[in-house]
């Protein structure tokens, strides 16, 4: 079995079996972090191109040492470098990348559906590493494949999305990818920073953090992001980290052996305090480790074999 | 449809004497265990190994330790493949370097399997020496390799496949050669 497209465009399109096939696959590459020398010969001879048009350390990197182990060409291209800035349009900037004939695109773009409108036309694979407040695929498969190594099993665990659950990718991937992987989900945040309609991708909702993590397995905190003060979500920080941080206090509600997860970068003492970050129930690093592994299974997956022409594309 | 016809080369019986023979032929070529370990090829060569060590184990006392390897990043035709493999664990719970290794698989037939294995195993250690072990031999080697220790040499017809069920995967010990009756060529669904 594969997976049936050859772009990663988002959780959405995906179906259990595809993601638990990710998740199955990650393992094995997990193994290869572990060795002395992590590298398999998979890729060799294939070109990547990190194409990233919003600017990312994290998952850049992670995806480049992903390449590097499977081992792939790869090579930067940046919004501080690109022509982007000089008024190319976004098909144009395509057309260049795809003269150097890469097998796969990894994109990053501030705009929700660009990697889709590319991958209409791409020769190459497209995977999306974050478009706008629309998906980051792979950030919730390393949730997931992180979930599952620490919990075994992803099915009936009840998770905790806390945060800015309006602009995060990463909560409206995870919400989708759990939710189809049979998980409880309740997100929460400040009514400003929950979109109306948050239910029908398959989540409860609800403003007051305490009830969001009674009982959870999984507490997963959100990047608050400081450019966001301006848009008066929230009147400070310190009132979001009063009723929103995750204390060892409001984490004592949640299940005796919860973990708790951040994408990261963490703000502490806004949404996650130190000693909970650094607490024994904290797995932020378990999830970049977790993230090699899986986005090497994603592009070991998406190498494999012709698929249907683009028309086909899901 | 015409189904094809099967030829019974090993039963359960044969299979368990051949292993018997191969854990002597294993311990007489390198004077005993220290510093063995018998590593199975995923998938039907890792009940193969783990068989052996017990029978290794029931000669000299204690049984040497056992891995398993995964070759599918190895493969040399990845890049033509519709479906890239399931990829499984690689779990080599021993030393590899200076190590003494028997590579267990269940069909030697092209050779890409275990040229692919030789490299999977280099990439972990440097061992001392790399012996192979195979239930079946079925010729039709494209690649300079040959196996140390046989339990049965199968000439075949390249259109033939050459199925090993063990009762770890299958249910059941035998090794059957599969034609084709309708002149199909049998090898694409052959195992690599």
């Amino acid at each position: 079995m594969n997976l049936k497209s050859r772009h990663l465009l988002g959780i959405e399109p995906l179906d259990p079996a595809e993601i638990a096939l990710i998740l199955d696959t990650a393992e094995g590459f997990a193994e290869i972090g572990t060795r002395e020398i992590k590298k398999v010969p998979v890729l060799r001879g294939r070109t990547v191109v990190n194409f990233f048009v919003e600017p990312s350390t994290r998952t850049r990197s992670s995806f480049e040492l992903a390449e590097k182990r499977l081992s792939a060409d790869s090579l930067n291209f940046s919004s501080g470098s690109s022509s982007l800035v000089k008024g190319e349009t976004l098909l144009d900037t395509l057309r260049n990348l795809e003269a150097m004939s890469p097998d796969f695109i990894v994109m990053r773009h501030a705009e929700a559906g660009a990697p889709h409108f590319l991958a209409r036309f791409a020769k190459a694979s497209i995977v999306n590493a974050g478009d706008g407040a629309h998906e980051h695929p792979t950030q919730a498969l390393l949730d997931a494949f992180t979930i599952r190594q620490r919990k075994g099993k992803i099915e009936g665990l009840r998770v905790a999305i806390v945060g800015d659950i309006l602009h995060s990718r990463v909560a409206r991937s995870n919400v989708l990818l759990l939710a189809k992987m049979g998980a409880q989900v309740t997100v929460c945040g400040p009514p400003t920073l929950l979109p109306p309609g948050i239910e029908r991708l398959g989540a409860a909702a609800t403003w007051r953090m305490e009830e969001a993590v009674e009982g959870a397995d999984v507490v997963m905190m959100l990047r608050i992001q400081l450019e966001r003060m301006r848009g008066g979500y929230f009147p400070t920080l310190r009132e979001y980290a009063a009723f929103y941080g995750l204390t060892v206090e409001r984490l004592a509600r949640a299940a005796k052996d919860a973990i708790v997860m951040h994408p990261g970068p963490i703000n502490r003492g806004v949404e996650i305090m130190g000693d909970v970050a650094d607490g024994a129930a904290s797995v932020i690093l378990d999830q970049v480790r977790a993230g090699v592994a899986v986005r090497m299974a994603v592009l070991y997956l998406l190498a494999g074999g012709e698929r249907d022409a683009p028309a086909q594309e899901r | 449809m015409t189904s094809p016809a099967r030829v019974r080369v090993l039963d359960a019986a044969s299979i368990e004497r051949s292993l018997t023979r191969i854990a002597h032929e294993i311990l007489e070529r390198n004077k005993g265990l220290p510093g063995l370990g018998i590593v199975g090829v995923q998938t039907r060569g890792v009940p193969l190994a783990r068989r052996l060590a017990a029978t290794l184990g029931s000669i000299e006392g204690t049984p040497p330790p056992v891995g398993v390897l995964d070759i599918n990043l190895y493969r040399d035709d990845l890049s033509r493949i519709a479906d890239h493999p399931v990829l499984r664990r690689t779990e080599i719970p021993f030393e590899i370097d200076d190590a003494t290794i028997v590579l267990v698989d269940d069909v030697l037939y092209t050779g890409r399997t275990v040229r692919a294995a030789l490299d999977a195993v280099m990439d972990l250690g440097r061992p001392r020496a790399i012996q192979l072990a195979v239930l079946v031999d079925r010729g039709h080697r494209e690649l300079p390799v040959r196996a140390d220790f046989v339990g049965k040499n199968v000439p075949t017809a390249p259109a033939e496949r050459v199925d090993v069920l063990l009762r770890e995967t299958d249910g059941r010990d035998e090794v059957l050669i599969v034609k084709p009756k309708d002149g199909r060529d049998l090898r694409g669904e052959d195992e690599a």
